[in-house]
């Protein structure tokens, strides 16, 4: 910035305070979270917790680890993330690269006939009874299939690829190349910054998703992650009291209920802390890149 | 553009890639579309969506709920004041970023409030039931400053602001992106010009700064409007209770419970019509408006 150069204010060290202590808020209770996880069960129980764990011990961790639903529902999450990210991705790009064809014959009607499933929906309740209807559920499909085209990213991925420069493509079609080997060759390696963004929003929405989880899985076990921490959040503590596994009796000794479903709630959202570096690379980008006019 | 004509044959291979995109789209959007007709229907698993026509049955048994019509009123008490707040902080927030001296403190600022968008409302819901609950860190801290301890998610009195400022702190980051966008386009010239009038720091946010940045707002609170009936279902359903549904149950969380809870489809989806007729008619005229005032186009 070189619009104000004068020395540092009042005004300047008020604001730069202030503004911290409101940017703090934003990780403090996640930090308190961490905290609490790795204290024992007596110092939470006390509220002698803060930002430091106390009387620190791994327990909780070790019940998350020895459980096993915990790492079963995160394979399933795991499983979803790839499929769905991979078949959002194969979806996106394959619709949204003929709709950006400004001559394409009926490409109003075909770009009319994608928006307005932005506008109108049947609805939570049709859309159950469908997927029910079509035998999805209890099967990762019914994770992934309702939401395997979504629109607003793929306009998003259009609107970039009507804005490369149509000589590329011209070039290709005078090498006698198809429609698809252009797609393969000439624009899909063209698309990177704008499909990191979409495809990370598409990773971000298929990980923290857990409604879906919620109505088509009637056999918890096949619950994804997000899903299973949603009962933790119910019921936890009935969990823990029928738990009678192994050595069980020994690590709930030095763990309750509130570290161990801290301990599971971070764990949860650690796959999005470490994606967090590329994330906030690439949706400064996708906000804007949403809004570039045709 | 070139303009070769040529005919719809040569454009196959097109067509082709569109296919698997329509058909998926069909299915899971279109069909539910035709499947809300279950609506005006009592809804039996047998016959699916061709079961028996009851006309508006449904809708006037809904109306008739006052557990039903409460709803619209809480929907609409929470979404207004988060889509204002919604609007107000990250403004505010965005212009006070936007005046500090430092770049490097002012991106790390950047990178702890973007945090919260991105993690699910089920660890929120658990990071705020932690630290909400009676023994939680924020009751600690009011008892230890003398205050009496809040009932933050069973009182029905609170249980609105708690939704409502919850979720501005857990959205608010992201939404100053587009400001901060929008204050780097502002050209530091008006800034010097000023200065040289003796504009004061507080003089030159006013008159320079949220003049530049108003359009931007319009834009931001026109096209919010289309979710005024989204209450934010992944939020309430997580942290509310029986206690709290005199003023917590919204739309969604209603269709949820009637819908697919206790399998009353037709009722469910007659709510579900309803939310969806309001939000499509918010849309398009929102979009009309967005375009109208700030000249903003999707297509």
């Amino acid at each position: 910035m070189e619009k104000k150069k004068k020395g540092v204010s009042v005004f300047d060290v008020i604001l730069t305070i202030g503004l911290g202590i409101i940017c703090i808020t934003c990780v403090l209770p996640f930090i308190h979270l961490l905290a609490v996880s790795f204290s024992s069960s007596s110092a939470v129980a006390a509220g002698r917790v803060g930002f430091w764990p106390v009387e620190f011990t791994a327990a909780s961790y070790e019940y998350v680890i020895t459980g096993g639903r915990f790492l079963h529902a995160m394979g399933i999450s795991i499983e979803r993330v790839i499929l769905g990210t991979l078949l959002n991705i194969v979806l996106m790009v394959l619709t949204a690269y003929p709709l950006a064809k400004e001559d394409l014959p009926f490409r109003g009607i075909l770009s009319g006939f994608f928006v307005l499933t932005m506008l109108i929906g049947g609805g939570m309740i049709p859309t159950y009874l469908l997927v029910s209807g079509l035998g999805l559920k209890d099967t990762i499909w019914a994770l992934i299939l309702p939401g395997a085209l979504p629109v607003y990213n793929m306009i998003i991925l259009m609107n970039f690829i009507r804005g490369l420069p149509h000589e590329l493509e011209e070039a290709a079609w005078i090498d006698g190349a198809s429609p698809f080997r252009t797609l393969w060759s000439v624009i899909f390696p063209l698309l990177g910054p704008s499909l990191a963004t979409v495809g990370l929003f598409s990773m971000v929405g298929h990980w923290n998703d857990w409604f879906a989880g919620m109505i088509y899985m009637s056999d918890p076990m096949n619950y994804p992650l997000q899903t299973y921490l949603q009962t933790l959040l119910v019921d936890f503590e009935k969990l823990l009291q029928s738990d009678t596994t192994g050595n069980i009796q020994d690590i709930l000794s030095k763990m309750n209920a509130r570290t161990g479903r801290a301990a599971q709630l971070f764990l949860g959202a650690l796959p999005i802390m470490m994606v967090y570096p590329f994330l906030q690379r690439y949706f400064t980008k996708g906000l804007t890149l949403g809004s570039v006019k045709g | 553009m070139n303009k070769k004509k040529k005919g719809i044959a040569s454009y196959w291979q097109y067509y082709l890639m569109l296919i698997p995109g329509v058909i998926v789209t069909f299915i899971f959007s279109y069909i539910p579309l035709y499947g809300v007709i279950i609506a005006f229907e009592k809804y039996n698993v047998g016959l699916g969506f061709s079961s028996p026509w009851v006309g508006m049955e449904n809708f006037r048994y809904l109306f008739s709920q006052p557990t039903f019509t409460r709803t619209i009123t809480n929907t609409l008490f929470i979404s207004v004041w988060k889509l204002a707040l919604g609007v107000v902080v990250p403004v505010t927030i965005a212009i006070l970023l936007n005046e500090m001296r430092s770049e490097k403190l002012k991106r790390f600022y950047q990178t702890l409030i973007y945090i919260p968008n991105f993690l699910s409302w089920i660890i929120m819901a658990g990071v705020l039931m932690d630290i909400l609950a009676s023994t939680g860190a924020i009751n600690v801290i009011l008892m230890k400053l003398g205050f009496h301890s809040v009932d933050f998610l069973g009182n029905a009195k609170i249980f609105p602001w708690t939704m409502i400022i919850s979720d501005v702190w857990k959205g608010f980051g992201y939404g100053t992106i587009v400001y901060l966008a929008a204050l780097t386009g502002i050209d530091p010239a008006l800034y010097e010009s000023a200065m040289l009038d003796g504009a004061t720091r507080w003089q030159q946010i006013k008159n320079v700064t949220i003049p530049l940045l108003m359009p931007t707002i319009i834009l931001m609170t026109v096209l919010s409007l289309g979710s005024v009936l989204n209450a934010g279902f992944d939020q309430i359903y997580n942290l509310y209770s029986p206690a709290v549904w005199e003023t917590g149950d919204v739309i969604d969380t209603y269709v949820y419970r009637l819908g697919i809870q206790q399998a009353q489809y037709s009722v469910g989806a007659a709510v579900g019509l309803f939310k969806s007729l309001v939000s499509a008619i918010l849309v398009v005229v929102s979009y009309r408006l967005a375009d109208k005032l700030a000249g903003y186009r999707i297509l």
